[in-house]
């Protein structure tokens, strides 16, 4: 079966959908209209500008220029994992917890997903390691800021439980390991939820991408149980790694807990 | 215990040093850095200077065994488990301390957040001495105690004194100072003072 392929008109009809919403919001005074609109034409030119990169990318196909846009990628995720949390680590602790929190997890669960179950010929193939890097990045950077936001708010809230321990003699790492354990099961409950919800609840977006696109239902789903298993491990890593390279910022050689970096 | 040059948020640089069995009390206004003071000694706040214990140096002892060895106690201590029992390593020994506290062993049955502050503040107390501490930094560790369960820490203080230990405590009570033997010293505009014939000359009695 052929995939239906869409027209620009097409396209134009179903934003007719966006602009009852944009009447609604003049009927009801929301004020949103102006916004919406914005928004509806970002939406549209950002996926095309991004269809015709990949489409470029896919043709070049080097290895070089596959990882460079990857890295890009995991910049701009790292970014918002350190934008996300209202607490701040000192010397770019926030970036630098969120980058290598979501480049570990995106290169971890990319490169073995692309070495065992994928296999394309070549394993760098853009066509699979772009798109792949893109949903673990996704859900990596979730997972990373969750964590990360919950270890930053928590710290302050447990410091003179944390302190009592440490002036007891407790090393760092084991008074703080009541702290990690609450953020990275913050950061791992959203992709639970998403897994138990899968089918029932939800159907999953790159499922239904597929089925629409004409790929047999059992083939479609066979990819997105492989790509909920993926996400596990690379919603799992990001969170445990957020969570531990935020606390490495938040202590020195004295094994003192330093709130002072913290602002 | 000598403290040699420590500078830090507190001010400084402070320099004395204690005896095993001697106690030192400090007062001061809020705010002027007493407990920062304590924390710095613990290694908890970070500062300059030194600090040695029988001589030996704290920097070239692992900072948790620096802090088994010199026990400070926060004015308002923490609790990281749910049930009181939790925060003991060794249960046996810490029931065996709570009748001179006039605390009840039931107690340990408790979640802690239905302790009131001053059984909390004892309980901690006992926290701190299980360890054994060869110097005892305490933040008011009767602020919230009524005057009977106040003597008896004092008792309990004066033991571990007498055993050898010693102790750096942050009191406003100068009658305490007095009953535990303590040199007293007042600590104001990141200045340490000794501050004894000021005491003297302000008794009543």
């Amino acid at each position: 079966m052929n995939p239906i392929l869409l027209t620009p008109l097409d396209l134009l009809i179903a934003a007719s959908l966006v602009l009852i919403d944009a009447l609604v919001s003049i009927w009801l005074g929301l004020r949103l209209h102006k916004q919406l609109v914005v928004a509806a034409i970002r939406c549209t030119v950002q996926l095309l500008l991004v269809g015709y990169l990949l489409r470029f990318v896919f043709r070049v196909d080097t290895p070089l220029l596959t990882l460079g846009l990857i890295l890009i990628m995991i910049l701009i995720a790292g970014r918002e994992v350190a934008a996300r949390p209202e607490k701040k680590l000192a010397r770019y602790g926030n970036q630098i917890a969120g980058l290598s929190a979501v480049a570990l997890a995106t290169f971890v669960t990319a490169t073995f997903a692309l070495a065992t179950a994928l296999r394309p010929h070549p394993w760098f193939s853009a066509r699979y390691a772009i798109p792949l890097a893109g949903i673990m990045l996704g859900n990596a950077l979730n997972a990373a800021s969750l964590s990360l936001d919950a270890l930053l708010s928590g710290v302050l809230r447990e410091r003179a439980a944390i302190e009592a321990q440490l002036a007891l003699g407790v090393r760092f790492r084991d008074a703080t390991k009541p702290l990690i354990r609450t953020a990275v099961r913050r950061g791992i409950l959203p992709v639970i939820n998403v897994m138990s919800a899968a089918g029932i609840v939800t159907l999953p977006g790159i499922m239904t991408g597929q089925i629409l696109a004409g790929l047999s239902p059992i083939e479609a789903v066979k990819y997105q149980i492989l790509l909920m298993f993926l996400l596990a491990g690379a919603n799992g890593i990001a969170a445990v790694s957020a969570a531990y390279f935020a606390m490495a910022r938040l202590t020195d050689q004295r094994e003192r807990l330093r709130v002072d970096f913290l602002s | 215990m000598q403290a040699i040059n420590l500078t830090g948020a507190a001010g400084g640089p402070f320099n004395f040093s204690l005896a095993p069995g001697a106690a030192m009390a400090i007062t001061g206004p809020s705010g002027a850095g007493k407990s920062v003071l304590l924390r710095m000694i613990a290694d908890l706040d970070p500062h300059e200077g030194k600090v040695l214990l029988n001589g030996t140096d704290r920097a070239s002892q692992p900072a948790p065994l620096w802090r088994q060895r010199v026990g400070y106690l926060a004015a308002e201590p923490g609790w990281w488990h749910d049930q009181a029992s939790a925060h003991f390593t060794n249960r046996t020994l810490a029931e065996a301390l709570m009748p001179t506290l006039a605390l009840n062993p039931n107690l340990l049955d408790q979640p802690v957040h239905r302790l009131s502050t001053g059984e909390r503040m004892r309980l901690a107390l006992i926290r701190t001495l299980l360890n054994n501490p060869a110097v005892l930094l305490l933040d008011e560790p009767t602020g919230a105690l009524d005057p009977h369960a106040t003597l008896l820490v004092e008792t309990l203080l004066a033991d571990r004194l007498r055993q050898g230990s010693s102790l750096i405590l942050v009191t406003h009570d100068m009658a305490q100072s007095a009953r535990l033997g303590a040199t007293r010293w007042h600590l104001e505009a990141g200045m340490l003072s000794a501050q004894d014939d000021i005491a003297i000359n302000g008794d009543p009695q």
